[in-house]
């Protein structure tokens, strides 16, 4: 699967955060936003892609930018590992409907009923300037995402 | 994915110039898998002797690793009376005791000279050392610790002898 195009509107979402908070896509408009869907809160590594992401977050501030991860995990399932790692931006859950959002974004893996591991930038105008999808297996780490900061630096 | 900052003499290299591969590994002192790379790295060592040579950098992950980062000071620290490999080795041997006691102690089982290993340990030197080699594995693509990156090409298979020893006699060839 290919991400969606550089240049398109990023499709706007609500999704819970918490149990009795949602958080919008256009909530951030005027800021860059980094989208992370990712397969699955616990996995058998240290510093999993959402981890490394939390230590990077000062990096992602430095361009005022706002990271969410998103996976089809429920919100409590998130709150559990968002306390254990220590977590200090939103993560997400595309529970229900199941993998709606990670759908629009080209961002859902049918046979495993799991978010891929796919990135997004998205600019201060709420479009898309660069979008990966990652092996799932595959860690993708943020340099694509640094980069694609710099390029709308204003 | 590519080392975006060439091995150099701020580093801390083991084995020669002439080495065919150089491995880098960025690591976290407190990093269970870190732990479990060293005895295939050490395992390398010995299989490639002369034909390798490896560089450690840090990377801490200090919010799931509460002592990642004053682990990492205490090496640089002893780097600067020439000493890191040994404090990497004493490090990893004693993973889960990093309170600064400890550290003091190995310091001083090395010899070193405890008031300048603590103001090294303090200093803000250091702490950009450290940032440095953490900021340098964000724009190389690090995705975890360990990670490896072999004749400056990330490495993707698993930390297992057998995928890192193939990975770097092929890139001897």
């Amino acid at each position: 699967m290919n991400p969606l195009e550089n240049g398109t509107q990023a499709p706007n979402f609500s999704l819970k955060v918490t149990p009795d908070q949602t958080v919008s896509l256009s909530d951030f408009l005027g800021k860059p936003v980094i989208l992370a869907f990712y397969p699955a809160d616990f996995s058998p590594v240290c510093g999993d892609e959402m981890t490394l992401y939390n230590e990077i977050l000062p990096e992602f501030k430095k361009y005022e930018a706002e990271l969410l991860g998103i996976s089809v995990d429920n919100v409590w399932s998130h709150l559990a590992f968002a306390k254990e790692k220590n977590l200090h931006f939103p993560i997400l859950s595309d529970f229900n409907p199941k993998g709606e959002v990670s759908k629009l974004y080209n961002a859902y893996d049918e046979k495993d009923g799991v978010s891929e591991r796919a990135l997004y930038v998205i600019n201060q105008e709420g479009k898309i300037v660069w979008g990966y999808i990652s092996p799932i297996g595959i860690n993708p780490g943020a340099d694509g995402i640094l980069k694609a900061l710099e390029s709308i630096k204003p | 994915m590519d080392l975006t900052t060439s091995v150099g003499e701020n580093d801390h290299i083991q084995g020669g110039r002439s080495a065919l591969v150089t491995l880098v590994e960025y690591g976290d002192f407190e990093c269970p898998y870190c732990l479990k790379a060293r005895s295939v790295i050490e395992a390398i060592k010995k299989i490639e002797g002369e034909k390798l040579r490896f560089v450690f950098r840090n990377f801490p992950l200090s919010q799931i690793h509460a002592h990642a980062i004053h682990a990492a000071y205490a090496a640089e620290a002893a780097a600067r009376q020439g000493k890191f490999w040994e404090m990497h080795d004493l490090l990893f041997d004693n993973q889960y005791a990093f309170e600064d006691q400890s550290l003091i102690g190995y310091a001083q089982s090395l010899d070193l000279n405890i008031d300048q290993f603590v103001k090294d340990m303090n200093s803000q030197e250091t702490a950009e050392k450290i940032n440095e080699d953490f900021l340098s594995g964000v724009k190389s693509g690090v995705n975890g610790t360990p990670t490896f990156f072999i004749n400056g090409v990330r490495f993707n298979g698993p930390t297992e002898l057998k995928a890192l020893r193939e990975a770097i006699e092929a890139a001897m060839k």
